[in-house]
């Protein structure tokens, strides 16, 4: 069996006295382009912050290449290759689009301590970010404030500055959410040409998109897995069919 | 794989580039502060506390409007500092320089000790803990009279020469610039942490905490250094301004100076280094104005003041002049 | 061994008076802050307008004491009404440190006028004869105004408690602290809710600052300087909690009042160091709802 980017075992989690993930396991290998769907409020996002440690389990454990990252703080998890997105946008919006992924890049680098040398002479952070942005067409938008920029455009630095922390686990929460449909586009072609190294879990509500990324998918109901397989399976599988068209008919 | 090289230079890209290097107009606080000595003898004990609250001004944009901590305690490392330069005098340890870093030193500890228990709150419980902590050491400060002189202030402080050559004298001549060397050396330091990544990560922190950890920064250990660096400053301010009034009251420690320093700092405009440099004087120069006579009206115009400043013009003086100066210059070019 | 008792019993006793004092002027910032989240620092403005107000109309226009409490309680609460509409309102979603520099400007501007209105001294308090002196209960001498101070604050805080639990507006107010949204959702005027809230608010603190008027004096510093132990009642008594900061009132009345007579020499200082710790202990007070 290939080594697991990422693993659950287990995982539990209750906000009082609702639960919000019930005994995941899951195991994302290397380069996986795997889709986590599931209706509103099944705990999708939870799912996604107990794996890069902003809400600690109630039980159970998480693995990041091998290692047990349970008790370990985001930033540790970050360090061994954890980068996410947000389905709702969190960017720094009085920062430029350059400077918020500078950040994350500085970070990777181990240079964002510095209290001595001015950040404008790291050059290889500076050149580095701008490639970044040259990569995902935001280079001309590189001097703009977030704050200021469609909102597509802002679902795009989320995803550059995940990308800045060259993770070996990306997790994107719902990248397209918000985007006119011309821009989904343009997410998908990153996706698809992301370092194939990179195990990728993707939460998406656009059928198409899942379908044309994923290779895996597993369904989500109610904190718990209903069910995993491959697109053909998940798609022809009667339960989740109930699932979408029983529940999400009205939305 | 090495692009540093060839970086292209597209003006997002060089602004980050050049963003910490000097500019002339940076020599302006600098000339203006020299100007005053020569210009104005009179004024220059004035001239001196305007100084020190620069550099508390200065020591309150690093937390508040870089990091985005809002405390209302900050007047604890001022204090402390205030006090400690004045207890070590007073105690047989009246050597200036020496007493200024103990002083820091000294503040940047309390820093770092209540910052432990500060920065892991927000919100209202943050400014209740930063209140309460300034509350306790005025306190302290109060009951403790055989150390502090409690609220009659502590009195006998006599500082020798600096550096055996410079002599207090009362025209307040070398406090002036005593104050002014302070507040220079506060004023690279603060400036050289601004531009650093270290500077630049402390705005990721004040705009996103939560992306801020998602990009795996140690947000809690970075905001601690930031508050015992910024304390440190405070603390030096404290002691130039015991050793150059030879005086320290309960009052450096009281929620009014932990007010009055953010009030100066919001008039000036926050997060921008030069914020303090014109809030403090501009605050100082009125206040000695209009509040000679009646102290108690002053309090009532400032705080009208900072209604409406809050009201209607966010963004300080420096704020003002970011919408003003564009729009003239288009004018000029349009003429 | 019996003075030991005594002291005990009179310690207990003028602990649990000025509880009902800091807790009157309290509560209403207790739901004001967790309604609206809104760190309004200057709430003792409005128990220090209470006490003036009172303070004067018995003083200068001899108006009874009753009346004068009940008169301070309208007039500041209606006050209340009008600065929340025009001004507090405008800053309800205004960043933390506006907010913070909105109370500061409105304290300064307190202490000042109270300073050109009334002197900077402390006004006196001219309690009717019948409140005067002491009572005997159970071979104990108690003062009189204390026990009024107990027996009032209890009934006033059973009144606003049973009025929360069993009106409507109290249940408006109790959804809208839990989930503003879905109060606002499911029909409640929160605009005119969080309006009526801040002016019963401001009410409460003025009938706190005009009884208490005794214990906490009334002189043009009060809203600043009494400011740190209202914000400790909250925020141990649990933000947007009605009874948590009765208990926090009662541990803050009742150790205060121990330590100054017990160990007069130190002062506040563990008032504030207990403050300190209980909130790293537990950030959202000892009363308040777990988060
Ligand atoms: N911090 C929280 N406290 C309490 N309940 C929460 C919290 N975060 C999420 N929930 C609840 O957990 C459930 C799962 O939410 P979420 O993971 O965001 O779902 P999804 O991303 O699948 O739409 C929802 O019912 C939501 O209301
Ligand atoms: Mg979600």
């Amino acid at each position: 069996m290939a080594e697991a980017a990422l693993e659950t075992v287990a995982l539990c989690k209750s906000f009082g006295a609702l639960p919000v993930a019930r005994n995941i396991d899951f195991r994302l290998p290397v380069g996986a382009r795997h889709a986590l769907i599931g209706p509103n409020g099944a705990g999708k996002t939870t799912f996604i912050n107990l794996v890069t440690g902003r809400l600690m389990p109630s039980s159970g454990r998480i693995l990041l290449g091998g290692a047990d990252v349970t008790s370990l703080a985001p930033e540790g998890r970050v360090k061994r290759g954890i980068g996410r997105t947000f389905q709702i946008n969190a960017l720094f919006n009085r920062l430029t689009v350059l400077e918020n992924v500078l950040l994350a890049v500085g970070e990777r680098h181990g240079v964002a301590g510095d209290m001595l040398r001015p950040a404008g002479a790291r050059r290889a952070v500076i050149a580095e970010a701008y490639a970044l942005l040259e990569r995902l067409a935001l280079a001309d938008d590189a001097g703009r404030l977030v704050r200021e920029l469609p909102y597509g455009r802002q679902r795009l630095v989320e995803i550059a500055i995940a990308l800045g922390l060259e993770p070996r686990v990306l997790l994107l929460d719902e990248p397209a959410a918000g985007v006119a449909a011309a821009e989904t586009g343009l997410i998908l072609d990153i996706i698809e040409n992301l370092p194939s190294d990179i195990a990728v879990l993707i939460i998406e509500h656009d059928m198409d998109l899942v379908f044309r990324v994923a290779q895996r998918i597993t369904v989500l109901v109610q904190g718990a897995v209903l069910v995993e397989g491959s697109p053909a399976e998940i798609a022809a599988d009667e339960r989740v069919q109930e699932v979408y068209l029983g529940k999400d008919s009205h939305g | 794989m090495t692009a540093a090289a060839r970086l292209p230079q597209p003006p997002a890209v060089r602004a980050v580039l050049t963003r910490h290097r000097l500019r002339p107009i940076e020599a302006l606080p600098w000339v203006c502060a020299i100007a005053v000595y020569y210009a104005f003898p009179d004024y220059l004990a004035l001239g001196g506390q305007i100084l020190v609250m620069t550099l508390f001004v200065l020591s309150l944009d690093l937390v508040l409007g870089y990091a985005g901590i809002v405390t209302l305690g900050h007047a604890a490392f001022f204090g402390t500092g205030a006090y400690v330069a004045g207890i070590l005098a007073v105690r047989g340890w009246a050597e200036p320089l020496s007493g200024l870093v103990a002083a820091g030193a000294a503040a940047g500890i309390v820093g770092f000790l209540t910052g432990l228990v500060v920065l892991r709150t927000r919100g209202l419980t943050l400014l209740m803990v930063t209140l309460v902590v300034t509350q306790m050491l005025q306190e302290a400060a109060n009951k403790l009279g055989w150390l502090t002189g409690g609220a009659d202030g502590l009195q006998g402080i006599t500082i020798p020469p600096v550096l055996g050559l410079f002599r207090f004298d009362m025209f307040g001549r070398t406090a002036y610039l005593y104050g002014l060397a302070a507040l220079f050396i506060g004023w690279v330091v603060a400036r050289t942490i601004v531009h650093s990544p270290f500077g630049r990560s402390l705005t990721g922190i004040r705009e996103n905490v939560t992306r801020m950890q998602a990009i795996g920064s140690p947000v809690f250990r970075r905001k601690l250094a930031v508050y015992v660096v910024s304390a440190a400053l405070a603390g030096i301010a404290g002691a130039v301004l015991t050793q150059t009034t030879q005086f320290v009251g309960l009052q450096v420690l009281g929620f009014e100076m932990s007010a009055v320093v953010i009030i100066m700092l919001i008039l000036g405009g926050i997060g921008r280094l030069y914020g303090a440099f014109i809030g403090a004087p501009l605050y100082m120069i009125a206040q000695d104005q209009l509040a000679k006579d009646d102290p108690a009206n002053w309090l009532f115009w400032i705080g009208l003041f900072l209604l409406l400043v809050v009201l209607f013009a966010r963004g300080g003086v420096l704020g003002l002049a970011d919408r003003i100066l564009p729009r003239l210059r288009k004018g000029g070019d349009g003429g | 061994m019996d003075s030991a008792l005594s002291t005990l019993i009179s310690i207990a006793f003028h602990g649990v008076a000025y509880a009902m004092v800091l807790y009157l002027i309290s509560v209403g910032l207790s739901v004001t802050m967790g309604l609206m989240g809104f760190v309004n620092l200057a709430h003792g403005a409005f128990a220090m307008a209470g006490g003036y107000l009172a303070l004067t109309l018995m003083n200068r226009a001899g108006v009874p004491f009753f009346a004068a409490l009940a008169l301070a309680f309208l007039i500041v609460g209606l006050a209340g009404a009008a600065i929340e509409r025009t001004l507090y309102a405008r800053l309800y979603n205004a960043p933390e440190l506006d907010q913070v520099l909105f109370s500061v400007a409105l304290i300064f501007m307190a202490v000042a006028s109270a300073k050109f209105a009334w002197g900077p001294l402390a006004l006196p308090v001219p309690l009717p004869d019948y409140l005067r002196g002491q009572v005997d209960l159970a071979g104990h001498p108690f003062p009189t105004y204390r026990s009024f101070l107990i027996l009032a604050g209890g009934v006033i805080v059973l009144a606003v408690w049973l009025g929360l639990e069993r009106t409507r507006f109290g249940a408006q107010i109790r959804a809208a602290v839990d989930n503003r949204r879905m109060a606002a959702a499911i029909g409640v005027n929160t605009s005119l809710l969080f309006t009526c809230t801040f002016a019963f608010g401001s009410g409460l603190a003025a009938l706190g600052g005009a009884l208490g008027a005794d214990i906490l004096a009334i002189d043009p510093t009060y809203a600043q300087s009494h400011l740190v132990f209202f914000l400790i009642v909250v925020s141990v008594g649990g933000l947007g909690s009605i009874r948590g900061p009765f208990f926090a009132a009662l541990l803050l009345g009742i150790t205060d009042t121990a330590c100054k007579y017990l160990i007069p020499e130190f002062g506040a200082f563990f008032i504030y160091a207990a403050t300190l710790a209980v909130l790293m202990w537990r950030p959202n007070g000892l009363f308040g709802r777990a988060a």
